[in-house]
């Protein structure tokens, strides 16, 4: 069954041909060839570990596949090579043949990878040890929550990046995808134990250059740790898919000095004395729709779009809807069941709507519940107060 | 058999259908025969896996340069599900279930399968349920519901609680395949228990029928466990029963350790039928008796057994405690023996053989070389540490593509260019199927070796539109797929070709082949070994 070559060899020059007619285009690229830097004691062991392991098992291929292709070379019927008979290892030299890459496989299984695996894992499983902080960490759909248990600081990180940037309408920006309006500031040369959750869906939290990935699942507490060791701005991305905005919850951590953190801290504490005096304050309707427009583009209108119209039937519209445009409250100023303050507020069970109260202040709480009864052609024209929310929480 | 007597049985089968037996649509909906349900599996397969194919050329499209251009993240995150969805279930598990249906009566010396009327139910139950997969897409188009399945094909809760009545859709898909599929393998077990020719021991069954037995096993004891997770899901998500939610009481990981009870054996579900016909090309074009049969039964049944226990690496992320990951990384680790000895026989049953390269041929070199390194890289997928970086990230996309594709379709398309000539009594053509060889093997690296890459940059799987950093290696990988997919239509053609007509096959068909199947003629008359051949 011999068969002409010829017509294989010419799509293969084709091909070639056209490799390289793309290949001055993609000359100038920058590209990654393996991990990014580490800044972490786990990131360096692991990126450690995988060159280690990416030597080993090109070793491996190389050596099976030379044997496999010299014998595609040399025992060719075209050459007139006559098969042999054998069907097993007959005798000790063919059995040792035969056994010995089985015995160099278990010790590379079990010693060579093995080994360093184990110590990898018990490092990485440490978080307890000698812990200097901790930072909780809460996904939900699409966005991050941030909170330093021991200095009470506590927010969210969204999407810098301009939708307008994503539909192409815009240059895009160096930090395209991997920008936030608030991202996470750590101490260099801590050991940050990291508590992750989340409020909805399963997320993943994920800084490549610290070597940690770890799920984030609703109703249980996750941990992992780091040690930032060179300051600097790290960006990573959620890794499980989480929905609608999964491409869309970047994560960026500023590692700095322990003085310029603690300087950091001092000014979020007053940032969150200065919200909370908000809710004691009493707004005028104006006031509150300008601050509510702010707070639902940057929370609500991925879903409930802008011009509050929604995505129905998973993200059903603001305008003209009969929950938004029900009553406030009842008459006796009680909160009621499925009505618009609870909705915001206790979010609905079973979708991507959250527990909003559990996320934003009082003063952005009203603030957004006015601006949604007042606009997108809502027109209640009534107001609910900071004070409100919170005596109602 | 002789060729004039084998002629005459062929002609009077033709005849044999007699008046009684349905014609056109009919004869097909009814048939029993073990023949025809196998053809109506591969041609199924066949258009699913064009389905499948241009739903993922549209995602590499849209992943083609950063930003948005084609679609919205929601309909994207349809596509890459119901992608998954119809590859494994629509197009890999019933192109392994047709050769199940065409090879295993004519190599073991049966005259049919030996349930044929649930062989029959079995392969009309798979229109329907892809009719259910995809059906959201169009009722979406006329402004139903929001579309299809978008929690990709692993469905974890709870993201797949909250989904729309596509989860629903996908639920009832997969309780209907998984009913298709056990009912397929009780057959193909009955079938090779009761009706080998006199003289075959388990141990002179030839290999595919190994690979196809231990796929059956696998396939009897995890559907059903798929099947117990997604009525659990069905039940949370419509009767208020909290399998998967912590506020109730369940716990979210449950659905994950269930999933993937099911969904790694599934892997070795899809890849022992195409281990299983290797060693059969590899012998034949080598010219050379199969080297180490038993162990490669051996190596099958480690595999099948190693391959219920080691599923939480699926998911080494999720937080599990110490022990259970060190258990799951070395008994995942421990699979590469049983491979290995499966690489070790191919490659000494075409030691010092007489090798010539067919179509098949290089199908299956190409097979084993990539195969290969799906295997290598899974061995460093399986440690704990290293994979915290290479979990959730294209490096896994990469990998499981190399298994898959790589592993999985260029092994089903090595058995189709072998049997084929067997089947239709017609030879391929070489220079195409060679042409269609070359264009597949290259841009298949060309699409899913950069992906290693974007994965060990940190490029998470699963989201529509990327940094600006992964811009020139997605290109290439689209561009590669592009390649690649209408390369595939090289395929069918060849397929529709050899059908058509063409050099007339031998009985023998190659040169170097041995086993019942070559014995009958080709193509082999509709009802086959009425009298079984003894084995001696």
């Amino acid at each position: 069954m011999k068969m002409p070559h010829r017509p294989c060899q010419r799509a293969a020059v084709s091909l070639l041909g056209l490799l390289a007619a793309l290949l001055p285009a993609l000359a100038n690229a920058d590209y990654s060839w393996n991990f990014p830097t580490p800044v972490t004691p786990i990131a360096r062991n692991t990126l450690h570990i995988h060159n280690e392991f990416m030597i080993i098992i090109t070793v491996l291929f190389v050596t099976v596949f030379a044997i496999m292709i010299y014998s595609m070379i040399k025992h060719r019927k075209s050459l007139g090579h006559q098969p042999a008979k054998f069907t097993g290892p007959t005798g000790t030299v063919q059995w040792l043949w035969a056994l010995v890459p089985f015995a160099i496989l278990i010790f590379i299984d079990y010693i060579l990878v093995g080994i360093p695996a184990y110590h990898a894992v018990v490092q990485m499983e440490d978080t307890k040890t000698k812990a200097d902080m901790v930072l909780k960490v809460t996904g939900m759909q699409w966005k991050w929550q941030y909170e330093y248990p021991d200095s009470g600081i506590k927010f969210i990180s969204t999407l810098a990046t301009s939708r307008d940037q994503i539909a192409n309408k815009e240059t895009k920006g160096p930090h395209y995808l991997l920008d936030v309006d608030n991202p996470v500031v750590l101490p260099v040369g801590k050991k940050v134990r990291i508590l992750i959750t989340s409020t909805d869906v399963i997320h993943t939290w994920w800084v490549p250059q610290f070597g940690v990935k770890r799920d984030a699942i609703p109703g249980f507490l996750r941990e992992t740790w780091v040690n930032i060791e060179t300051p600097g701005t790290y960006r990573g991305q959620c890794a499980e898919l989480c929905g609608k905005d999964h491409g869309f919850m970047p994560v960026v951590v500023h590692a700095v000095p322990e003085a310029e953190y603690l300087a950091w801290v001092d000014k979020k504490k007053n940032e969150m004395a200065a919200a909370a005096a908000g809710s004691d304050k009493t707004w005028s309707k104006d006031e509150l729709v300008a601050a509510g427009k702010e707070v639902y583009e940057k929370q609500c209108a991925v879903c409930h779009q802008p011009n509050g119209q929604g995505m129905p039937p998973a993200f059903p519209a603001l305008a003209g809807s009969k929950i938004v445009n029900g009553p406030l409250l009842s008459p006796e100023g009680k909160l009621i069941k499925d009505s618009h303050v609870d909705r915001v507020l206790n979010g609905k069970e079973g979708t991507a709507m959250q527990t909003f109260k559990n996320t934003l202040s009082d003063t952005e709480l009203a603030a957004v519940i006015t601006f949604e009864r007042n606009s997108f052609g809502n027109t209640k024209g009534d107001l609910i107060q900071p004070a409100l929310i919170k005596a109602l929480r | 058999m002789s060729n004039a007597s084998s002629l005459d049985q062929h002609a009077a089968d033709q005849h044999g259908y007699g008046a009684s037996h349905p014609s056109g649509i009919l004869r097909w909906l009814t048939t029993t025969n073990h023949k025809e349900i196998g053809s109506m599996y591969l041609i199924f397969a066949l258009i699913m896996f064009f389905v499948g194919g241009a739903m993922i050329l549209a995602v590499r499209a849209e992943l083609f340069q950063p930003g948005l251009q084609l679609m919205q993240p929601e309909f994207f995150n349809q596509l890459i599900g119901v992608h998954a969805l119809v590859m494994i279930f629509a197009a890999l598990m019933p192109a392994a279930t047709g050769f199940a249906n065409w090879q295993i009566p004519l190599m073991i010396g049966a005259p049919d399968m030996a349930l044929p009327r649930i062989n029959n139910w079995g392969f009309w139950l798979l229109p329907p349920a892809a009719t259910l997969l995809t059906l959201p897409f169009i009722l979406a188009l006329f402004g139903i519901g929001d579309g299809a399945v978008a929690t990709g094909w692993t469905l974890y809760a709870p993201l797949s609680v909250q989904g729309g009545m596509g989860v629903d859709f996908a639920i009832f898909a997969i309780h209907i395949l998984g009913i298709s599929s056990i009912l397929g393998s009780i057959n193909i077990i009955v079938t090779i228990f009761n009706l080998r020719a006199p003289g075959m021991t388990m141990m002179k069954l030839p290999l595919f029928c190994w690979g196809w037995l231990i796929t059956a096993f696998l396939l009897i004891a995890t559907i059903p466990v798929l099947a117990g997770a997604v009525t659990m899901l069905l039940t949370d998500r419509h009767f208020g029963t909290n399998f998967f939610n912590a506020a109730g009481g369940g716990d979210p990981i449950l659905f994950q350790h269930l999933f993937w009870f099911f969904g790694h054996p599934e892997v070795y579900i899809l890849l022992l039928p195409v281990w299983g016909l290797m060693p059969h090309v590899i012998s034949t074009f080598s010219r050379k008796a199969v080297y180490g049969y038993k162990a490669q039964v051996y190596a099958f049944i480690a595999i099948g057994v190693l391959g219920v226990i080691v599923w939480a690496h699926h998911f080494l992320t999720a937080g599990l405690p110490v022990p259970a990951l060190l258990y799951f990384m070395y008994s995942t680790m421990a699979i590469s023996l049983p491979l290995a000895v499966l690489f070790f026989c191919w490659i000494a049953t075409m030691w010092r053989g007489a090798m010539s390269f067919e179509t098949p041929m290089l199908f299956a070199l190409g097979f084993i070389v990539l195969f290969g390194m799906a295997g290598l890289t899974g061995l460093v997928l399986a440690d704990v540490a290293a994979d915290a970086q290479y979990h959730h990230s294209y490096f896994v996309v990469a990998h499981f593509h190399y298994a898959l594709f790589a592993g999985g379709i260029m092994g089903v398309m090595t058995g189709v260019y072998f049997w084929l000539p067997k089947w239709t009594g017609h030879m391929v053509d070489e220079k195409l199927g060679k042409l269609h060889f070359w264009l597949t093997v290259i841009s298949f690296n060309l699409t899913f070796m950069p992906q290693f890459f974007l994965g060990l940059a940190g490029m998470p799987r699963r989201i529509p539109d990327y940094a600006l950093q992964f811009a020139e290696f997605n290109a290439i990988s689209t561009v590669g797929a592009f390649i690649l997919g209408f390369s595939q239509l090289i395929f069918a053609y060849v397929v529709w070709k050899c059908i058509r007509g063409g050099e007339k096959a031998s009985d023998k068909v190659w040169e170097g082949t041995e086993g019942l199947e070559w014995d009958l003629p080709s193509p082999p008359p509709l009802h086959s070994w009425e009298i079984q051949p003894v084995i001696k």
